[in-house]
């Protein structure tokens, strides 16, 4: 009996004890405020993860009474939804260009207006670039962190073991795909290889060959928007995978490859050519370690059309719209201090560069302007002595970039319209046989119910 | 001679179905504090507390939200049966119920009789019969993420794949795999098998070793081989195990996930969209937030077909199972 009544104390003094100390954690200081901050994505090397820890510590010296808690992040649609439906988001995290304004409507970002009006360079701000991060009402709610153009990148030392130039990239379609044979038949490495995965990167390189060659994926803005997925440029652009694929077996055999599985195959010398965003390069050196000398880059061959051009899109940085006002104020100076600044302030700038290039972090990776190309040409001359990208291998992409025609991604329902033609990238890739008109129709109607939706 | 009812304990467990059963006396408040009754329910209420949270709120909130719209940030809104109904119109949702059933029939025609045969096997096995039941279990302790990621180099399309390099030994390949629409739902399948098979020849082993062995010297008395002993021994002995095995493999297959999502994400083509993929797709598949009440609306069809399935496989093996 005594035995009982003991355990029966300490049963109570657990249940009582967990209450306890739940509250206790949720009791903060009055006068310091901790932010969680999106860091670097999992799988980041120490390296990098020790340059980010140094501007942390350089921000709570100039800003005592606020901690910050960096938090790994990578952005994708399926975990970004989880963790929004579960309210597990850092204080500040990163959205793509396409997504922010629907999230803004839909009220699931803080609103920045107040905070941003007091930025002394808010006036700054290319018109086109902050309109990704204005919602409907004209609120801001979201800031942008950094723009890119699609790209293409290639290995050089694949080229050179090929017989090809290194020094002269394809510039047409047809050279790419010729490339892409000589690649495969002299190394027996794939030669062209595209993001395929049913988690819409599939969907998003296809768009941006779609582009390349003059299409766009829908007309009209919002829910009124008409998908045309199933337009002349999409039918050529896949039947030009199809030939890669099945003719000149240029692609290679895996064709479930996502944005960090390309930039993994690559850096370990797995693949001859691939689109991704201009700025790829940062991911590349920070979670893969990739050889410098093998990277290169250049311009999307764009059609010998008026309508042909190359698919651009951003990132932005956003606050969780629960965060109370000191959070909000805390989260802004991190925004500025870690993504704004070293854009706009020379002081900033270098000490960003040093930071990096202590830590053997990419200095000078490609990207476009967030202000205006003037403003980006002075920020680049601040940082040149500490450029420690290969710029050489990245001349034939910054000599042509401001020369084509810039795209945005499709503004209604964006990540609706990729998922609709993952489906059929996949088939083209693994069925020989696909009917790819019919497949893109099935598409385009899916695409279009949910730009009706609104989802 | 007169005889006076006396007050009747309540029946022993082993006397409850022989006698009739007697209505408990009510215990006064005290006497149920002092029986331990107190002590009892508050060891419980941890437990209840955990169920509570973790289990039946959730089973609860679920079925709540089947028949809203919400984002989790904006007041939901009642939906009555819109979202059922947008389930019942996606074109997704045939081919997730097809695929599903696909993936039940393939792992109920491959997966199901190979950890019987292997525990028979085991069960003739006299020497190092320890060694090699931990062997068949080694692949449940795998975690299955790790499982998931040795598999994706087996099943590599290339010719340097692990498998395909073995194929190509016997002059057979490459094969596509995962990359095939007709090849990744029996990979996943087979993958499935082997890191399922353990737990339940673990399972059909305990089972083996309740039959009485005298049943088998008889049949060889009467020259039976090991087929024959199978058939007309083993099998009636442990049938009652084996419809049980097979309603909670057919459970676990409706609910498949984890394959899917992990080696094809549904792919290629949808060929490996199941039920409960779908669902996940329907939730978390859209960044701007999902639809969660038409996840929640086909969790619940899919809970309900389980249930009325499970009682009419229960109601249809009553007189197969044990006596």
């Amino acid at each position: 009996m005594k035995s009982t009544r003991v355990a029966m104390i300490v049963a109570v003094a657990v249940v009582l004890g967990v209450g306890a100390s739940t509250a206790a954690g949720s009791t903060r200081s009055a006068t310091n405020v901790t932010i969680s901050v999106a860091s670097l994505i999992p799988g980041s090397t120490q390296q990098a993860i020790n340059q980010f820890n140094a501007q942390v510590a350089q921000f709570e010296k100039k800003n005592p009474t606020i901690k910050v808690k960096p938090t790994q992040y990578q952005w994708t649609a399926p975990t970004f939804a989880a963790k929004l439906a579960a309210g597990t988001l850092p204080t500040v995290f990163e959205v793509p260009f396409t997504d922010a304004r629907t999230l803004g409507d839909h009220g699931q970002l803080a609103n920045l207006t107040p905070y941003f009006e007091k930025l002394p360079y808010h006036k700054k701000y290319n018109k086109a670039v902050l309109a990704e991060g204005t919602d409907a009402k004209g609120q801001i709610i979201a800031l942008p962190k950094g723009a890119y153009a699609q790209a293409l990148h290639y290995n050089r030392a694949l080229f050179q073991q090929a017989g090809l130039n290194p020094n002269k990239p394809p510039t047409t379609w047809a050279q790419i795909r010729t490339d892409a044979r000589i690649i495969t038949q002299k190394t027996g490495k794939p030669g062209y290889v595209e993001m395929a995965k049913n988690d819409n990167t599939a969907g998003w390189i296809l768009t941006t060959l779609v582009y390349a060659l003059g299409g766009r994926m829908e007309t009209g803005t919002g829910t009124h928007a008409k998908a045309t997925l199933d337009n002349k440029y999409t039918i050529q652009a896949l039947n030009m995978l199809k030939t890669m694929r099945w003719t000149d077996n240029s692609m290679g055999s895996n064709f479930d490859l996502g944005w960090s599985d390309i930039n993994q195959a690559f850096a370990a010398g797995g693949v001859g050519m691939y689109i991704s965003g201009s700025d790829v390069y940062t991911n590349l050196v920070q979670a893969y370690n990739v050889d410098p000398s093998i990277y290169g880059v250049t311009t999307i061959p764009l059609a010998n059309n008026k309508t042909a051009g190359v698919l651009g899109g951003g990132t932005l940085a956003a606050v969780r719209p629960n965060a109370n006002k000191a959070e909000l104020a805390a989260a802004m100076k991190w925004i500025s201090f870690f993504y704004e600044q070293p854009l706009v302030s020379k002081g900033q700038a270098i000490r960003n560069a040093k930071t990096l290039v202590a830590n053997k972090q990419p200095v000078g990776v490609p990207a476009l302007p967030l202000f205006n190309r003037k403003q980006y040409e002075l920020a680049n001359s601040w940082i040149e002595p500490y450029i420690n990208v290969p710029i050489g291998h990245m001349k034939p992409f910054l000599n042509g970039i401001f020369t084509q025609n810039l795209i945005p991604e499709p503004e209604a329902s964006t990540q609706s319209v990729y998922a609709a033609l993952n489906a059929v990238v996949e088939a083209v890739l693994t069925n020989k046989s696909t009917n790819v008109q019919q497949m893109l129709q099935q598409a385009n109607a899916q695409a279009q119910a949910a730009i009706k939706q609104g989802s | 001679m007169t005889t006076v009812d006396q007050p009747r304990e309540p029946a022993l467990p082993s006397e409850r179905g022989l006698s009739r059963s007697y209505p408990r006396p009510r215990r006064a408040p005290l006497n149920w504090v002092r029986g331990r009754g107190l002590a009892a329910f508050v060891f419980l209420l941890p437990l209840l507390f955990v169920f509570g949270a973790f289990s039946w709120y959730p089973i609860v909130r679920t079925a709540i939200m089947a028949f809203q719209h919400t984002n989790f940030v904006q007041a939901p809104t009642w939906a009555g049966f819109q979202n059922f109904a947008a389930v019942w119109h996606d074109p997704q949702f045939p081919i997730a119920v097809r695929n599903t059933i696909y993936f039940a029939f393939l792992a109920l025609i491959f997966g199901y009789p190979i950890p019987l045969i292997a525990a028979v096997l085991m069960s003739q096995v006299r020497k190092r019969r320890g060694l090699y039941s931990v062997l068949a279990y080694l692949p449940v302790v795998i975690p299955p993420v790790v499982g998931v990621l040795l598999w994706k180099t087996f099943y590599d399309a290339s010719s340097q794949g692990v498998f395909n390099t073995i194929l190509h030994w016997v002059g057979l390949g490459p094969y596509p795999w995962l990359q095939s629409q007709q090849w990744a739902m029996p990979s996943l399948v087979l993958y499935s098998t082997w890191a399922n098979a353990g737990a339940t020849i673990i399972i059909y082993l305990a089972a083996l070793i309740g039959v009485n062995p005298e049943l088998y010297e008889a049949a060889s008395v009467d020259g039976a081989g090991l087929l024959r002993k199978v058939w007309h021994v083993t099998l009636p002995q442990i049938r009652g195990v084996l419809l049980v095995t097979m309603i909670l493999q057919i459970i676990g297959t409706a609910q498949v996930f984890l394959e899917p999502y992990l080696f094809t994400d549904g792919g290629p083509v949808h060929a490996t969209l199941t039920v409960m993929l779908l669902i996940y797709d329907y939730a978390f598949g859209n960044s701007l937030g999902g639809d969660y009440g038409m996840a929640t609306a086909l969790s619940l069809m899919l809970a309900g077909f389980l249930a009325v399935f499970s009682l009419v496989y229960w109601r249809l093996t009553r007189s197969w199972s044990t006596a």
